[in-house]
């Protein structure tokens, strides 16, 4: 297997933790578009001969994930003029550390599980685990509508990292579904954020469950 | 013979040229011409010719602190081998006895700055061994992640685990590795986004503002001290960075320098790039090295 690949995986790793501990939605957007293209470029190392489909892959991958998403987060950032998380439910250092634990277990449960062999030395199983805990945190713990939609993202990519195990024998067109499903969901939740302005003046979630007769 | 003569001859000499460096790079950022690279050593010449100081409240420990900070650091680095090369002292063990002097330097500089019963030192001083206190424990992470790939407890043989090791099985954790042993180069070495060795503002400095009272050639002895720290931990980077080696001498040696003045760059680039952080989330920063030299240490032992 490409060493690389591993190399690659820890990188995304350190970058789940700078997502955690950082405040600027900025920052959160670029780390997790720099995560994007990281992902973007696995393909690539896994597969021995580089066909087609594995290019196509990979090319939309690192443009959705990379490029496009990240645009259309900067431009919802700028339409409702936010620039940090300020009140998240659990603070920036614990959650920083609650994803580094999270990644310790999953590389702990990882090896308990019954994997094939050639993906007991590879990091892709224990790196889906973290990645897809550390978008749940996000996900559950920031206030802001923008920086859980980052937690999504971050969730997805996990999801996206489990899909390498498979990528010999997966469709592409599943690949290519699922990216596009992203799509559109990250385009209707861009949209929402901004209604979620208009009305409230506010991103905070938490003033959503003050909806009362 | 000749490679223990280059070492101790680089390891004298080079050091304010990485400092030089790093300014050049920040200027050339800032668009301006900057000071000549060799400024530095102009600025050591200058200070070795002025008279000293002295305060009268402070005692023997004042001036004693830069000269035995130097020492140490100079100790310190005969037991890091450069490059492909070997260190010139060697023996089990001896990475707690390159952590330790590294260590009574900091103690001997904070003496001295309480020693000023200045206010602001007396703050320099207590951020400097608050954040010592992060640092340490990220340095001996490291430094078990390759005592475990080499299985060898000496400095030379520890550093020198990368380069046998090869690139294949252990890419990731020398990954974590490398980030780690950056930002411990930053902190250690005062500079941004930890400290930075420009500002004047007695309030928000750590290392600086500990020297204040220093002059003459005390300072430059200061001056010289940090700057030897900067090659040591860019020394330590670089077994990590770019365990390779081309089997000549002389061309090891070239690669040596030219991996180092990189690394300068890459400082120089950072410092650029990067605002200060606020004091408390220094220790975040700090927390983070820890984290990943120990997330290497397990990735390599699972």
């Amino acid at each position: 297997m490409n060493p690389l690949l591993n190399a690659l995986l820890v990188v995304v790793l350190v970058l789940n933790l700078f997502a955690l501990g950082t405040s600027r939605l900025v920052t959160v957007i670029k780390i997790v578009s720099l995560q994007g293209v990281l992902l973007g470029l696995m393909p690539l190392l896994l597969e021995e001969d580089i066909a087609m489909p594995v290019i196509l892959t990979s090319t939309v991958t690192l443009a959705l994930k990379g490029i496009v998403i990240p645009v259309m987060m900067l431009r919802a950032m700028r339409d409702v003029q936010i620039k940090r998380e300020m009140e998240p439910l659990i603070g920036f250092l614990p959650s920083m550390l609650l994803g580094a634990l999270a990644t310790g277990l999953a590389l702990l449960f990882a090896k308990a599980l019954p994997l094939a062999d050639e993906h007991t030395t590879q990091l892709l199983v224990p790196a889906a685990l973290a990645t897809i805990f550390v978008g749940f945190i996000l996900l559950t713990t920031r206030a802001k509508a923008i920086t859980q939609i980052m937690g999504y993202l971050v969730l997805e990519n996990g999801i996206y990292i489990f899909g390498m195990l498979l990528i010999g024998v997966m469709p592409m067109v599943i690949e290519l579904g699922v990216l596009l499903d992203l799509f559109v969901a990250i385009f209707v939740i861009c949209i929402m954020v901004n209604h979620i302005n208009q009305a409230f003046s506010s991103l905070d979630t938490r003033k959503l469950s003050e909806l009362k007769e | 013979m000749i490679n223990l003569l280059i070492h101790l001859i680089l390891l004298l000499l080079m050091p304010p040229l990485l400092l030089g460096i790093i300014n050049k790079t920040k200027a050339l950022f800032a668009g301006r011409k900057g000071p000549p690279v060799l400024q530095v050593y102009y600025d050591l010449i200058k200070l070795a010719q002025r008279d000293v100081v002295i305060s009268d409240v402070t005692t023997w420990i004042f001036t004693a602190a830069p000269i035995i900070t130097l020492v140490g650091v100079v100790m310190a680095s005969l037991l890091v081998p450069l490059g492909s090369f070997s260190a010139p002292v060697s023996f089990t063990g001896d990475l707690i006895l390159f952590a330790y002097l590294l260590s009574i330097g900091r103690f001997f500089t904070t003496m001295a700055a309480l020693d000023t019963g200045c206010a602001l030192e007396g703050m320099g001083a207590a951020r400097e061994v608050t954040f010592s206190c992060l640092s340490e424990p990220a340095l001996f992470f490291a430094f078990l992640v390759l005592a475990k790939m080499s299985g060898t407890l000496m400095l030379g043989d520890l550093l020198h685990a990368p380069l046998i090791a090869g690139t294949q099985s252990t890419a990731a954790s020398m990954v974590l590795l490398a980030i780690g042993l950056f930002i411990l180069l930053l902190a250690e070495n005062s500079r941004i986004p930890v400290d930075d060795p420009n500002t004047h503002l007695e309030l928000t400095m750590i290392h600086e503002v500990m020297v204040l009272d220093h002059s003459g050639p005390l300072l430059g002895i200061v001056l010289y001290g940090a700057a030897i720290k900067l090659f040591l931990f860019s020394a330590i980077l670089l077994h990590i960075l770019f365990p390779f080696q081309t089997g000549s001498a002389p061309l090891d040696w070239a690669l040596f320098i030219v991996e180092m003045l990189f690394v300068a760059v890459c400082v120089g680039v950072v410092e650029s790039i990067m605002a200060r952080l606020q004091m408390r989330h220094v220790p975040y920063l700090l927390i983070a090295a820890i984290l990943f030299c120990s997330f290497g240490f397990v990735l390599l032992v699972r």
